[in-house]
């Protein structure tokens, strides 16, 4: 899908994502950072289940900007080096297709530090 | 000397003898502003850490309370304060100011009464001449302690309170004028099972309640007896709450009973939620505000109950609940 | 009196407090986070595109560069105090985002900068956004262990 279609999928599935962490968070006792969690693992487990590329395909940035992407990635690494290297691919492959994220938060929140402070 | 199970009664009479509030920029912007001495609009008050900051409000007050009782710090036998953050780090840096001798306390958001009680207990038995009491809380140092980073975008529930920038001062001491203090009950500490950090109201109102029918059981006094009752910082979830366990054990308080957390505030205030909290706001609101309702004759007799939850940052993950306790103490002006 | 007999007053209490306590408002917390949530999805694939179309990356290698522009907008708004605003209002539909991941890292690095920038700033860095990394990799890694052993067998 491309042009204003998949712009339209994008806001309705990362939309639609988003209100799911809204319900975990306001009806759960679950915390940003247990919700986060729960995201990341659930892309990984799509991801594992073959259900998270087509979901890309058809939501684009929906899909790839939520969190749930990133398990995604995680979950991608491994198995292309675990189909190269064997078992011990699983680890080795783990960071290999996702470094941009981890990469540029470590990057740019350090940067941040030098340059701003907390506001209060 | 003790009067009923839990309560002093400080027939020597002691007195307030000179108030010190100092806020930060919501404060002053909240109903109550134009009553504090000083109101800081810089989060940092000058300083680079929140930290060193709430050091400087709590000089400050401390500064100013004993320059309104007309004294000088030497004639301060002892100082009485706490503070939230961990080793109550915030007192102990100012009472290095002072120079004075220095009785930490802690009861979280009711350390302001807890140092006022024994502040006045010291000062009726001829243990002290003159007592400096004095609180601080600081919305950030307090967010970073026990919640979140101050920038994190964690999205707050309506039930959550707004930690209060200031610190209050007051120096306790024999006189001719001011606000006396009679009555001061200490309370237990009370647990009914909330869990939950963001519910602290709901945590904190049965420990009001208890230190409130224990104060009118031990004194053989009425909430009639008082023209206004005011809890620390239930805020406008608690608050109510505590009114209900008062009406259920037998006492209607009436148009009398309010919060401390909840005049802090206008409630259209950005990021307020149910109203203030933090020890600053039982202190700063007393001091800056009701007391001066005693002196100006609209009250004869006040009673202030300062409530407390007592978890640590690490005690919730724990799954532990929230124990509670409240401190009340009884002001009162002169020709009673 | 309260202090006694605590055990039968906690569970009435706590039904009490269940019931006298505003509940949180999700319908609204609920379109809030699906309007703002979608939009920031709009604004990734925006950026999508233009790594796309004008600097010639592919559809799959332009989810890097543009996972790594919304880390830095995110970075930028907490650097100067507006995200956690936004964030109050917007919930989830901040941080389920990346933007919520960076805006974690951001302000612990930011909050900490007190203590020096490597017991501070590197220590607390992943305070809030470490649990993402370790379940994340910890569940590629079973999920990784699950496929291969099908796989084989």
């Amino acid at each position: 899908m491309h042009g204003f279609t998949m712009y339209i999928m994008a806001f309705l599935v990362g939309g639609f994502i988003c209100f799911i962490g809204q319900l975990l968070m306001d009806l759960t006792k679950l915390t940003p950072a247990h919700v986060m969690t729960i995201l990341v693992v659930a892309g990984a487990i799509l991801d594992g289940l073959g259900l998270y590329d087509p979901l890309i395909k058809i939501a684009g940035a929906g899909a790839t900007v939520p969190i749930t992407s990133f398990g995604n990635s995680l979950v991608h690494g491994a198995l292309i080096e675990s189909q190269r290297d064997g078992i011990i691919g699983i680890i080795t492959g783990i960071f290999e297709v996702t470094s941009a994220g981890i990469s540029a938060a470590i990057v740019f929140g350090f940067l941040a530090s030098l340059v701003f402070r907390a506001r209060g | 000397m003790l009067c009923g199970q839990q309560t002093w009664q400080f027939p020597s009479r002691p007195r307030v003898l000179g108030t010190g509030t100092i806020v930060g920029e919501k404060e002053g912007q909240g109903p109550l502003g134009d009553r504090f001495d000083l109101v800081v609009t810089d989060p940092y008050v000058g300083q680079n850490s929140f930290e060193k900051a709430e050091r400087k409000l709590m000089e400050e007050a401390q500064k100013t309370a004993v320059q309104k009782a007309g004294l000088t710090i030497e004639e301060i036998s002892m100082v009485i304060s706490g503070d939230l953050l961990a080793q109550n780090i915030t007192s102990h840096f100012a009472a290095r100011t002072q120079g004075r001798p220095l009785l930490n306390v802690f009861s979280a958001c009711a350390t302001s009464m807890q140092a006022v009680a024994i502040g006045a207990q010291l000062v009726d038995t001829g243990y002290a001449s003159n007592v400096l009491a004095a609180v601080s809380s600081h919305n950030s140092s307090a967010e970073r302690a026990f919640r979140y980073p101050t920038e994190y975008g964690a999205q707050k529930p309506p039930t959550a309170h707004c930690t209060v920038t200031g610190a209050g001062a007051v120096v306790i001491g024999k006189g001719s004028t001011g606000p006396v203090i009679t009555y001061a009950t200490l309370g237990k500490v009370i647990d009914l099972g909330i869990d939950n950090p963001w519910e602290m109201g709901a945590a904190m109102a049965p420990a009001a309640a208890d230190t409130l029918v224990r104060h009118f059981l031990d004194t053989g006094r009425k909430p009639q007896d008082y023209d206004l009752i005011a809890t620390g910082d239930l805020a406008r979830v608690g608050h109510p709450m505590a009114r209900h366990l008062l009406k259920e054990q037998g006492y209607e308080l009436g148009e009398r009973f309010t919060d401390c957390g909840i005049l802090m505030y206008d409630e259209t205030q950005s990021e307020v939620f149910s109203g203030g909290s933090g020890p600053a706001c039982a202190a700063c609101v007393t001091f800056g505000y009701l007391l001066l309702g005693l002196m100006e004759k609209r009250y004869r007799r006040i009673l202030v109950v300062a409530t407390g939850a007592l978890l640590s940052p690490v005690s919730s993950q724990q799954k532990d609940t929230i124990p509670c306790i409240a401190h009340a103490v009884a002001f009162e002006r002169d020709g009673e | 009196m309260l202090s006694a007999k605590l055990g039968v007053d906690q569970r009435h209490y706590k039904a009490y407090a269940k019931s006298a306590q505003p509940p949180r408002p999700w319908g609204k917390n609920g379109l809030r986070a699906f309007i703002v949530g979608g939009a920031v999805c709009v604004i990734g694939q925006g950026v999508q595109d233009v790594f796309v179309h004008v600097f010639h990356f592919s559809e799959k290698t332009a989810g890097n560069p543009t996972v790594a522009v919304l880390i830095i907008l995110s970075v930028l708004l907490t650097g100067f105090g507006v995200y956690d605003v936004f964030a109050q209002w917007a919930g989830a539909g901040s941080a389920v985002p990346v933007t919520g991941f960076a805006n974690a890292v951001a302000s612990a690095a930011l909050e900490h900068k007190s203590e020096g920038y490597v017991v501070g700033v590197g220590s607390n860095m992943f305070k809030v956004a470490g649990p993402v990394v370790v379940f994340g990799v910890v569940s590629a890694f079973v999920v990784g262990l699950i496929r291969y052993m099908f796989h084989v067998t």
